[in-house]
């Protein structure tokens, strides 16, 4: 097991180069950025020309994708162009976005896995069609659509939640933007935990815990859900990353001010060094994820062991 | 029934969720008519740090109109330049100029205002070292080719025109006559500063000090600012309310959402996809009043093809074939008006607006056009490419329109089409490296109320923002003797006079002239745009 998790630290290393290299050549071939920062007049050659020898853009991009990499691994992840530091940016929208990430989940694992248990052992049924349809027109519906339409029915017509998130962003008010976010993937979950639950359900480890006569409740949980649940723990840790970088839509519907928020400023203003940041620890939090996903295996199937 | 139980228990947990939810939301405001109480406003995050001389665009703008206060202030109604900090402004030949500060003004931590703060502030917004967006707001005065060279290293560290007479007189000399000088001094550029901010400059930052009616209670980066009424404030415009909450919002839409559920009082930004609504919506509380911004469509003199003799009449008949009326009704719902000139309404009559001295080239006439631009010889290559950015301001759908109205004025399919650039940064960059062919949007947004600066800074030979690189001699001469003239009336004859050279050469097609749009809840009343589309946030009223 631990040659098995060192094995998989060093492989990401190349990921990680590869992808940062691939995200700061995107941004550069964008042009100048600093042509931006004058509004719709041109800089000052003079002032522009200390802005791009402040910011090092003067450079040929290998050599600012290396002292870039190089302050990186001392933590330092450069200015943005409004002069905050980019660690600052991060430290402020990383929680928020995490926050809404863990609301998203949870709502995944709760009612994607409920759902799909309940579906799952009841094929064929009223619920499960019902179910199906439900996720069917969810899967259907782009997020920005559900956003919008519960943000105006539940924050104009009901006034039940407030339309937009504050800038503390606390647990409560993201419940409403977690659940939107997490829906396309909530839907899946769901129908991934069927299919697994229904073929499990025939197997013959499920047939003889039956026999032995214990409770049914012990059945499902211990027997079929464990082995049911390998491939939405897959789904769901692969989520995780995901989830994180494709709050856009959701954090800018709901005002939250979040990784999304911060990414798409950055692009934006083509600020490099906030877009390359944020992207960075994005491709972290991916790669651990799946790593974790891969270690999971082995606690729920300990007949999976990883040399 | 052991699913039904299962599906009880899910309905319960949306329930509480959603309770919960509602339990969080807070009321907001408070106070009443006594004038303590607080607006909520939408604001977006600003671009550059929020120092006076490094602010360029209208977020940060807000902000400084807010805490500062400088020697001018331009009269929210009528767009004149009021003495504020100064008392007296004077000069006997439009160069040499003796300025007077008043006596009482304070900065919010205490520090009294003196001609120093103002001198000191200045040769800080010059100097190249501090990389002052705005620096070149300086460039009239004498030494600023020391302070901030083209090329190179400063030799000075201020500028050589400023002088400090006595803690509250300091004498300017400006590099050539401008009569009108005085009334830029109204732009926030020209603020004083107090001593911390050079003290403890990233401190300062964090937490702007100024001079103005209201000061900064806390400030959350990229995400909120809490301003409060200064009690101390020494100048007549003081606040009436008790403070303003600046939120910003990562999409406007969300910010007239939160207006229409009554979180937020005011939106000073209605978004284009609500402008339909919005007067359904809000009725007498949507305000849609002329800004000092003009949209035009620039041409590259840079390219020969554009320059030679004859292209004046492609232009023109360009510029004919355009049907503003139309698309500014049926596009933007009127909140744009059909430019007829290269000013804006916001001047005043008095100020150099002249509706109409465009003449016909900006009014539609299809036939009329075609045949112009047959007699100029046609449009160089046979298509009119269109640049613009697609990442905001909703540019697309107009520029379809204009080249929809080109194509079938000229009754060709091709004559115009519309090229996107994707971000604003590489459309600028493109166009100040002389790079566009074809047209392009040049839209200007006025640095003050002034018809110099709707001209010079654009279709001057070699201005800073003349992307086109347009050049005419007589023009340049016209706003020579404009800036030399002491008598303002005479001085904005002349500059009408150049203006009429570009009706005549057509360096860039007039558009129309923009509105700010904002919408308010019914807590707060009289709220007002000033010419720059800015909120008088000091003259709101909380109900």
């Amino acid at each position: 097991m631990g040659r098995y998790v060192i094995r998989r630290l060093l492989q990401m290393i190349p990921v990680f180069i590869g992808a940062t290299l691939l995200i700061f050549l995107m941004v550069n071939v964008m042009g100048d950025p600093v042509a931006g920062l004058c509004g719709d007049r041109k800089c000052d050659p003079a002032t522009a020309t200390r802005l791009k020898k402040e910011f090092g853009l003067d450079k040929p991009v290998w050599q600012q994708y290396l002292t870039y990499m190089g302050n990186v691994f001392t933590g330092d992840f450069g200015t943005a162009f409004n002069g905050q530091k980019v660690t600052e940016l991060m430290s402020a929208a990383f929680p928020v976005t995490i926050r809404l990430t863990i609301v998203a989940i949870v709502f995944e694992i709760v009612i994607g896995i409920s759902l799909g248990v309940l579906t799952g052992l009841r094929r064929g049924r009223p619920v499960d069609t019902v179910v199906l349809l439900l996720t069917l027109v969810v899967i259907s519906i782009p997020t920005f659509v559900t956003g919008l339409v519960l943000q105006l029915l539940l924050g104009v017509e009901w006034g039940v939640i407030k339309p937009s998130v504050s800038s503390e962003a606390p647990f409560n008010e993201l419940l409403i933007p977690g659940l939107v976010l997490a829906s396309v993937s909530l839907a899946y979950v769901t129908r991934l935990t069927r299919t697994s639950i229904a073929e499990n359900r025939r197997s013959d480890y499920v047939r003889t815990a039956v026999a032995k006569g214990l409770p049914r409740r012990r059945v499902i949980t211990r027997h079929l859900l464990r082995n049911s649940l390998i491939p939405v723990v897959t789904f769901i840790g692969t989520d995780v990353g995901a989830l994180m970088g494709g709050a856009i839509v959701t954090e800018r519907i709901f005002n939250i001010h979040g990784v999304g928020f911060q990414l798409y400023q950055g692009i934006l203003r083509q600020s490099t060094q906030t877009v390359v940041g944020f992207v960075t620890v994005l491709v972290l939090v991916f790669l651990v994820a799946n790593l974790i996903v891969d270690l999971l295996y082995a606690v729920l199937d300990p007949r999976i062991r990883y040399a | 029934m052991r699913g039904a139980t299962h599906a009880k228990w899910a309905a319960c947990a949306v329930t509480v969720a959603l309770a919960a939810t509602a339990c969080g939301g807070g009321g907001s405001g408070g106070g009443g008519g006594d004038g303590s109480g607080i607006v909520s406003s939408s604001w977006g995050d600003p671009q550059n740090p929020l120092e006076p001389a490094n602010t360029n665009e209208v977020q940060g703008g807000k902000i400084l109109d807010m805490v500062f206060r400088g020697l001018k202030r331009y009269d929210p109604k009528t767009g004149e330049a009021k003495d504020m900090v100064a008392e007296s402004i004077e000069t006997k030949d439009a160069q040499n100029f003796t300025v007077k500060i008043k006596d009482n003004w304070k900065f919010s931590n205490g520090e009294k205002v003196t001609a120093k703060s103002f001198v000191d502030a200045w040769n800080y917004g010059a100097n190249l070292e501090n990389n002052q967006k705005n620096a070149y707001f300086f460039g009239y005065i004498e030494g600023y080719d020391k302070v901030h060279p083209e090329k190179g290293d400063p030799s000075a560290k201020t500028l050589s025109g400023l002088k400090v007479v006595d803690e509250r007189t300091f004498t300017v000399k400006l590099s050539q006559k401008f009569s009108t000088w005085p009334d830029t001094l109204g732009y926030p550029a020209f603020a004083p500063l107090p001593k911390a901010f050079y003290d403890d400059h990233d401190g300062w930052l964090s937490k702007p000090v100024g001079n103005g009616p209201y000061t900064v209670d806390s400030y959350t980066k990229g995400s909120k600012m809490s301003l409060r009424k200064w009690d101390g404030y020494p100048g007549d415009d003081k606040a009436r309310n008790g403070g303003v909450d600046m939120k910003v919002y990562t999409d406007n839409n969300t910010a007239y959402t939160d207006l229409m559920a009554g979180n937020l009082d005011l939106v000073d930004d209605v978004p284009a996809s609500q402008l339909k609504n919005a007067k359904n919506d809000l009725g007498d509380r949507y305000i849609n009043t002329p800004a000092g911004i003009i949209q035009t469509l620039a041409f590259p003199f840079y390219d020969s093809k554009w320059n030679k003799d004859g292209m004046e009449k492609v232009r023109q008949g360009l510029s004919m074939a355009i049907n503003r009326e139309q698309i500014t009704e049926t596009i933007f719902q009127k909140t744009r008006t059909p430019a007829s000139d290269w000013t804006s309404p916001v001047l005043g009559e008095k100020g150099g607006y002249k509706e109409g001295l465009c003449g016909d080239a900006c009014t539609y006439d299809a036939a009329k056009a075609k045949k112009l631009v047959e007699e100029g010889g046609g449009i160089p290559g046979g298509t009119l490419k269109v640049t613009y950015n697609a990442d905001t301001g909703s540019h697309k759908e107009w520029v379809d329109a204009v080249c929809n109205s080109i194509n079938k004025a000229l009754g060709k399919d091709k004559a115009c089409v519309a090229n996107p650039v994707g971000t604003f940064a590489d459309f600028r960059s493109k166009a100040s490296k002389q790079e566009l062919d074809g047209a392009w949007r040049a839209g200007w947004q006025m640095d003050y109320p002034l018809i110099q600066n709707f001209l010079e800074p654009v279709y001057f030979t070699d201005a800073p923002s003349n992307d086109g690189k347009y050049s005419d001699k007589e023009f340049d001469k016209l706003v020579n003797e404009a800036n030399g003239e002491t008598d303002t009336t005479k001085a904005i004859g002349k500059f009408q006079d150049a203006e009429k050279i570009l009706a005549k050469d057509m360096p860039a097609i007039p558009l129309w002239y923009q509105n700010g749009s904002a919408g308010y809840s019914d807590k707060v009343s009289d709220v007002s745009l000033n010419q720059f589309s800015v909120p008088v946030y000091n003259e709101i009223k909380v109900n």
